[in-house]
């Protein structure tokens, strides 16, 4: 078997994955846990980062400096210019396969304004940017008629000595494994910020599967405590309210109706500012009354539509009520200048990813660059390297199988809906805007608990049939893999950078300028 | 307060103990609470992934943004296999993408786009893919083929494309289980979250259908019959 490339997860990352993989020649299959349009790409909505011929009193430099300040001094210079200069070339890209950009009076791709940015930087498409940009990405997958295979829920990976031979997935219609093979793999599963459960702004399926089952496969993750909160998420649903609504000028205010930030600080500094006036007894809310609702309805449609929907205010006449949740997670799995991990042949993009572009700190707008300039790197970095390699076909799925009867004997003494729900608890309390040793340790060993009880919560669904129940369960486990390593970060960084604030160690130490990496070992290298 | 989901046969569930949920949040609590079996796709929560469409009293409805009333009977969409309880299988429904070539075909030099040009589809590009119309369509009844009413926005939103370049190639393909096909009963219209009007895209397809010299074979079958004479 040769040229093939097995591409985890429809996202946008994933897509421009095969997108270019294809290009480069590889026979290309997509596996998805879903639908191919259903990903959490859909729900970014402020726009993606790119100084054009025609933007103003901006530049490609300005870009990377407001990029490398955000990221606090643990971003790589290198790989951050790679980002901001090949924008233009995304964006470009992208409108050229039809997403629908807004537009200025002269036919440009307009620009707005988000936190941390010294210009007027991200294109948008109202606020539905990844909804269009991901449609539009689906639409050319399906014209070069790329395979994508969908409801499939990533195992494992396979490997032979360190390299990579295929997947193991559960066909989630028949209950069945089932075993792909191929010459490599790119992963693109999206973060695991759901580990924050109901404080989370992420779509349910945010779980991090392709992380955990990287780490197992053998792979490094690293900067997994950096994990980025969103200023302004609804107050009871924690649905997204774009950045771009304090770009545009809306306030922040407190229930005295006082301002009390600059609404356009980066996230970090904002989502903290919030969360002291919060720990005061202050209710907080978004207040963009005085955009107008001529602006609100061209701008911020799904804005209002959403405040209407899930809070029930409107935003041309009420005060919005919001809070600080769990948005985007920076730390993922390490990869080299190709988008290659430790383990050879295997690929990964998008948020699963830590190209170290956005360090202890994302800027809106970078994560939709991100997943097309990475997005492309893994694509043809993948192809290569099946074209000039060949896998035994014949792997085998022993393993995985195994996995799902073990889970099969588990008991059903704890219902792991109430234990997940009480981790995210846990998590917004103890590992969120605010942290300290105590806390940390504490959730640490919750989490150990969890894990040692594993074998208590069992799977009450014993239907092979579409078994959500299990698939859930399979995700929570992942996402108890994972918490442990963010605490494991957490506590070891004894300091506070970025969106790691320690209130024990609240000033940033220069020894801790570098990045956590980890194994399934434990930390290899700090 | 009770409400009915059709699994194998209709189930009811007493979720007296929310108030003003949406159907999602309601879902999510039988399940987690009181029957984990009970099977139903979700993502985003916020209208915008398309993945939680089901039909509540015989209409379709984003589970995620419709608010629960007593008595109200939950069943899976119409014109796609389902799965299990409220899991339908959409391979088929997406496979009518392909089929209509809903896709750009790029021109050599990409012309700007106006404000003017980007307003005349941004509204069917705002889709979500959740497929609402598709199971409201009548016409599936009749024709399994039918290229359908998401497609066949999905065409019209790159036919309206000024960076199109061959908007012929889509409009021969749609000609047939196509435009001709739809009854124009605005179903489609009624369901959708996105406020997309397929009919009314189906209709500016059909005027640029015979721009482009095609008819209404509706209309051609009853010429046909004069051409024996």
């Amino acid at each position: 078997m040769q040229n093939k490339v097995l591409v985890i997860g429809s996202g946008g990352a994933g897509l421009v994955a095969a997108l270019n993989a294809h290009e480069a020649g590889a026979d290309v299959t997509v596996l998805t846990k879903d639908y191919p349009t259903r990903a959490q790409t859909s729900m970014a909505q402020g726009g993606i980062n790119a100084v054009l011929k025609h933007s103003q009193n901006d530049s490609v430099e300005a870009h990377i400096a407001n990029t490398l300040k955000s990221a606090h001094g643990i971003a790589s210079e290198e790989e951050v210019k790679k980002l901001c200069t090949e924008a233009v070339d995304a964006v470009e890209w992208l409108d050229n396969i039809g997403v629908q950009f807004s537009r200025t009076k002269d036919g440009k791709i307009a620009h707005r304004r988000l936190g941390g940015a010294s210009g007027d930087r991200a294109c948008y498409a109202q606020d539905y940017t990844g909804l269009k940009i991901l449609h539009t990405l689906y639409d050319q997958v399906i014209s070069k008629n790329i395979e994508i295979i969908n409801d499939r829920f990533l195992l494992d990976i396979i490997t032979k000595q360190n390299k990579v031979e295929g997947v193991s997935v559960l066909n989630k219609r028949s209950g069945e494994v089932e075993v792909y093979s191929a010459n490599a793999v790119v992963l693109a599963t999206g973060g695991y910020a759901r580990i924050y459960d109901k404080h989370s702004t992420n779509a349910v399926g945010t779980s991090g599967d392709g992380i955990a089952a990287a780490i197992r496969a053998g792979a490094r993750v690293s900067d997994m405590e950096f994990v980025q909160f969103h200023p302004t998420a609804l107050k009871n649903s924690s649905i997204l309210i774009s950045e771009s609504a304090r770009g545009a000028g809306g306030h922040l205010l407190n229930s005295k109706s006082e301002r009390f930030v600059d609404e356009l600080l980066p996230r970090d500094e904002v989502a903290r500012a919030i969360h002291e006036e919060m720990q005061k007894g202050e209710d907080i809310f978004l207040d963009i009354r005085h955009l107008g609702e001529e602006f609100i309805d061209e701008e911020l449609p799904q804005e209002r539509k959403l405040a209407k929907l899930y809070e029930n205010v409107d935003p041309v006449y009420d005060l919005i009520p919001i809070k600080p949740v769990a948005h985007y997670t920076m730390g993922g799995i390490e990869v080299d200048k190709n988008s290659q991990t430790k383990v050879e042949g295997l690929f990964a993009c998008g948020e699963c990813a830590n190209h170290r572009v956005h360090g202890a700190n994302r800027l809106g707008g970078n994560s939709l660059l991100e997943l097309v300039v990475f997005g492309r790197e893994a694509g043809v970095s993948a192809a290569d390297y099946a074209k000039n390699i060949s896998v035994d076909a014949s792997v085998d799925k022993i393993e995985s199988n195994n996995i799902l009867d073990e889970i099969n004997t588990y008991t059903n003494d704890i219902n792991f809906y109430e234990a997940r729900t009480a981790l995210g608890d846990m998590f917004y309390k103890n590992v969120g805007i605010s942290r300290d040793k105590k806390s940390l340790q504490e959730s640490l060993k919750t989490i150990k608990d969890y894990i040692s009880k594993l074998h208590l919560m069992g799977v009450k669904d014993k239907s092979k049939i579409y078994n959500t129940n299990l698939i859930e369960f399979l995700e929570f486990k992942n996402m108890l893999e994972l918490s442990r390593l963010v605490l494991k970060g957490a506590l070891d960084r004894e300091e506070s950078r970025g969106a790691h604030y320690r209130s024990d160690f609240p000033n940033e130490n220069e020894a801790y300028a570098k990045h956590t990496i980890v194994d399934i070992n434990g930390v290899v290298a700090s | 307060m009770n409400i009915k989901i059709k699994r194998d046969e209709l189930v009811e569930y007493n979720v007296s103990e929310l108030k003003g949920a949406t159907l999602l949040e309601t879902l999510n609590y039988i399940k987690t609470k009181i029957d984990p079996t009970l099977t139903y796709s979700s993502g985003c929560r916020s209208s915008v992934c398309g993945s939680c469409a089901v039909r509540v009293n015989e209409k379709e409805v984003l589970a995620c943004s419709y608010k629960v009333q007593e008595g109200d009977v939950i069943e899976p969409l119409k014109n796609v296999e389902v799965i299990r309880d409220l899991v339908v299988n959409m391979d088929k429904a997406y496979e009518f993408n392909a089929k209509s070539k809903a896709w750009i075909n790029k021109s050599a030099s990409t012309p700007d786009v106006t404000q003017e040009n980007e307003k005349l589809n941004e509204v069917q590009s705002d889709c979500i893919l959740c497929a609402s119309c598709y199971s409201a369509c009548p016409v599936y009844a009749v024709n399994p083929e039918f290229k359908g009413p998401f497609s066949l926005t999905r065409v019209y939103k790159y036919v309206s494309d000024v960076r199109d370049s061959d908007a012929k190639e889509k409009i021969d393909v749609i000609q047939t289980n196509g435009i001709w096909d739809c009854t124009l009963c605005n179903e489609c219209t009624m369901v959708c979250p996105q406020d997309i009007s397929s009919k009314a895209d189906i209709e500016k397809l059909r005027m640029k259908s015979t721009q482009y010299g095609y008819m209404d074979p509706n209309f051609g079958s009853f010429d046909g019959g004069l051409d024996f004479l």
